[in-house]
């Protein structure tokens, strides 16, 4: 049984810091999409459309029938694990800094045998379920986990290392105050973070809600952060920024408005100053020391949130310059995540529906509660995952927008 | 399986194949190892080219056919080795077979030479061992590994054999203690061999006492990455008669590439499936044979070539093993150069140890490591572990030809 992870002590100042390294990196283009499947929490593999047989390592045309229609599909990821060994040599300084590391053979149930990292708690010659996750290099890795969930399973240091569990970790929540903000600041300290920083934009608003949460536990720390001002987030990073090991970006501009219903774009600019420029000014302001404690021990720095919109893929006319900060944010994502991957930070994008707090006061349900949305960011976190669609206006807008993206610009415009 | 995701394939059909009728195998030579060179590949395979012309006493532009593996001469392949060592063959060949690059060299140049399509063929294999080599060439091995095995711990071919290892011990019987019998022989063989790497005797309680390195692979389990390169030449009897050289005859070979794709794990090799043929075609049987040459990267594979070469059955190698001695005197003379486990393992050159050693048993040159009367060898190779298993087998069955005596 996996030992529970033991609270992180305080870190000795003099100590030197390991620093970042990632495993490897070169995947063929084709295996890249077993990296789609782990972004998005899925376990598929490339089925032959003409002979069904299931292909692992991905292949270009099927290994049985040599046919070219390899689609990639859920599949059964239960097998039996057939040889196991313990590695006390690495070739990749990565592994050699985590030695010993468990590997095995998995036969899976839907044909092919595949190398897997293997869980502590799996037993050799008997069943295992496989999981695609995303390890520290933002690349998927097939971990092999007990059949069942065992107590303290998501605390082997091994699964630790492909997920970003907030688990003694220190959260700074960006915008504290907001329904959303408190929601995943009591989300996290459920999870077993170690503490948790609620930013408060706005110190002369009294809100009784925030009072009571902060008033609740000792792990919550309210700290003055404004993100459309550089000064204010750069005096919190110097004050706490070595001690973020989780940002999720919860601040927030939303406000209705397309473009000719009004004349100027003073809403837009003030949209882009909180939910593009203001990530920007965070990324710049935290990004670096989160890159420096990324191998940090058990409790290093793992994971970067922003919570975006179903809209930043499909803009919603009605807010119209909202929707464009939040694309232009999502577009801003991609760069960060290209910028943390080399210490092995994950970016995860959360894409809600309509949540119900005030300024959707008039939207129509179904609606995410706050509460939902906080519980389903700390599973991505858990699970790893790096695109997280929640609640049922997000997943039925994505799939309509695989089916025809121009449907869904012309009904969302009406 | 059903047949129609089945790959189709049998064993080779031995009686339409043609003998090796009129073909000498001959001058093997070893550029002795070292364990790390600052020479780039092209001066080992160049190195041993001299050495084959210098052995056989023959002009440079004698030579019309040549065979290479290498790993590390990249980005030139044969083509651009040619260039560098100023040879204008009319047939060339560039084998990427690993371990059994050796048997199927000899394969293709046999034929050749048969065919008339080139008269004198110098097979060849070697590289070099930079610092960093190894590693290189672990990472970018395959596209599979690459996908599939390097990012699950980087071990290497050490992680694939442990995997392999650790089912064959659970489900064939075989102990640490039969792998450690089989170390310790090639080990006092080696002590006879002057290109052996390993100069100190290895006993069997320092063999169970090693580190772990990939459980159940322990220290003497693993070859030691070296640069070297060996070499032989191919040519019609007659031609070796002229120039007086003492030669083998080729029996027969065989080879096989992803041999039992549907096995979850790697059991067995392609010998397995062609054994019969190979023997048939031969004309004999294993009880014939005076000594085995495997390839042999970690002893796990020892182990299932003496099974899937028909010298006991599958299951039955921790019989084998006790009951037998291997040693150059011994009651089955194996591995008699020490093999890669105490020679080391130069690359590509590793492929053409067994068969080099082989030659030299079977043309009156293998000094102290001299198995007495041998008249028949069977040398056997095995390379590229792609995904998680190796694909490439062969083996050969040659025979002593004429010795210098005879030949005058
Ligand atoms: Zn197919």
């Amino acid at each position: 049984m996996t030992e529970p992870l033991v609270k992180p002590k305080k870190k000795n100042p003099v100590l030197r810091t390991r620093l970042a390294t990632l495993p490897p990196v070169p995947r063929s283009r084709t295996a890249l999409g077993l990296t789609r499947a782990a972004a998005e929490g899925v376990f598929e593999m490339q089925v032959c459309a003409d002979c069904g047989t299931v292909q692992y390592p991905p292949r270009e045309v099927c290994g049985s029938c040599l046919s070219e229609h390899l689609a990639w599909k859920p599949v059964d990821n239960r097998g039996e694990l057939i040889a196991t060994t313990t590695l006390r040599h690495s070739n990749d300084l990565y592994f050699r800094e985590r030695l010993p590391w468990r590997v095995g053979t998995v036969k899976m149930a839907a044909g092919p045998s595949v190398v897997a990292h293997v869980h502590e708690d799996c037993a050799e010659g008997g069943s295992v379920r496989l999981t695609l996750k995303l390890d520290r290099s933002g690349q998927a890795v097939l971990h092999a986990l007990p059949e069942k969930d065992t107590p303290n399973m998501n605390d082997a240091p091994q699964l630790r290392e492909s997920t970003c569990d907030p688990k003694f970790r220190r959260v700074l929540v960006t915008d504290g105050k907001s329904a959303t903000g408190m929601a995943v600041a009591k989300a996290m300290l459920e999870a077993g973070a170690n503490a948790v920083f609620l930013g408060d934009a706005s110190t002369w608003k009294t809100v009784p809600a925030f009072d009571k949460l902060v008033a609740s536990d000792p792990r919550l720390q309210v700290v003055e952060l404004d993100v459309t001002d550089t000064d204010s987030v750069d005096r919190l990073a110097a004050s706490i920024g070595g001690k973020v090991e989780i940002l999720v970006n919860t601040a927030d501009y939303l406000r209705d408005g397309g473009i000719l219903n009004r004349k100027d774009v003073n809403l837009a600019r003030d949209a882009m100053e909180v939910n593009v420029l203001g990530l920007m000014r965070l990324a710049q302001a935290f990004g670096p020391g989160m890159c420096f404690r990324a191998a940090d021990g058990s409790n290093n720095a793992v994971a970067w949130v922003n919570i975006l919109s179903i809209h930043a893929h499909a803009a919603l006319p009605a807010r119209g310059a909202w929707s464009a900060s939040k694309a232009a944010a999502l577009s801003l994502s991609h760069t960060l995540r290209a910028e943390l991957r080399g210490a092995g930070v994950r970016v995860m994008n959360v894409f809600p529906g309509p949540v119900d707090e005030e300024w959707e006061q008039l939207t129509p349900p179904p609606k995410i509660a706050p509460s939902g949305l906080a519980k389903a960011i700390v599973k991505g976190l858990q699970d790893g995952v790096e695109d997280l669609y929640v609640g049922d206006i997000a997943e039925e807008l994505r799939t309509r927008l695989r089916e025809n993206h121009k449907a869904v610009e012309r009904e969302l415009g009406q | 399986m059903s047949a129609a995701t089945s790959p189709a394939a049998s064993a080779a059909p031995a009686g339409k194949r043609r003998g090796y009728d009129g073909v000498a195998v001959t001058v093997p030579v070893t550029i002795p190892y070292v364990r790390y060179s600052t020479r780039s590949a092209h001066w080992w395979l160049g190195r041993a080219l001299a050495e084959l012309i210098r052995g056989a006493g023959i002009a440079k532009g004698e030579v019309d056919g040549v065979c290479v593996s290498s790993f590390t001469l990249g980005p030139d392949t044969a083509v651009g080795l040619m260039q560098h060592l100023g040879m204008s063959p009319r047939w060339l060949d560039h084998i990427p077979m690993g371990g059994a690059s050796g048997v199927v060299a000899l394969r293709r140049a046999a034929r050749a030479v048969q065919a008339g399509d080139a008269d004198v063929i110098a097979c060849i294999a070697g590289d070099t061992n930079h610092v960093d080599s190894f590693r290189n060439t672990v990472s970018q091995f395959s596209r599979f590994a690459q996908d599939a095995v390097y990012p699950y711990g980087a071990g290497g071919p050490n992680a694939s054999f442990a995997l392999l290892t650790d089912y064959y011990m659970k489900h064939y019987g075989a102990s640490r203690e039969d792998f450690g019998k089989l170390c310790v022989a090639q080990r006092d063989n080696a002590l006879k061999n002057p290109h052996a790497l390993m100069k100190k005797p290895l006993t069997l309680q320092q063999y169970l006492d090693a580190r772990p390195i990939t459980d159940p692979i322990h220290l003497f389990d693993c070859v030691m990455p070296c640069a070297g390169a060996e070499g032989y030449l191919v040519m019609s009897e007659e031609r070796a008669r002229a120039l007086k050289l003492p030669y083998a005859r080729v029996r027969s070979t065989i080879e096989r590439h992803n041999a039992f794709p549907e096995d979850p794990i790697q059991f067995r090799g392609g010998w397995a499936m062609d054994k019969d043929a190979l023997y048939e075609h031969a004309g004999v049987a294993p009880a014939d044979v005076d000594f085995l040459e495997t390839y042999d990267d970690y002893p796990v594979i020892n182990a299932m070539q003496f099974e899937d070469l028909g010298f006991c059955a599958k299951g039955e190698v921790a019989g084998f093993i006790r009951a037998n001695e291997f040693t150059i005197d011994g009651s089955f003379p194996f591995n008699t150069s020490g093999g890669q486990l105490s020679v080391g393992q130069a690359g590509a050159a590793g492929g053409y140890l067994g068969f080099v050693q082989a030659l030299r048993q079977l043309t009156g040159g293998a000094g102290r490591t001299q198995v007495k009367d041998a008249k028949i060898g069977v040398v056997s190779g095995f390379g590229m572990i792609n995904y998680d298993r190796g694909l490439c087998s062969g083996a050969a069955i040659l025979e002593r030809g004429a010795t210098q005596g005879e030949a005058a």
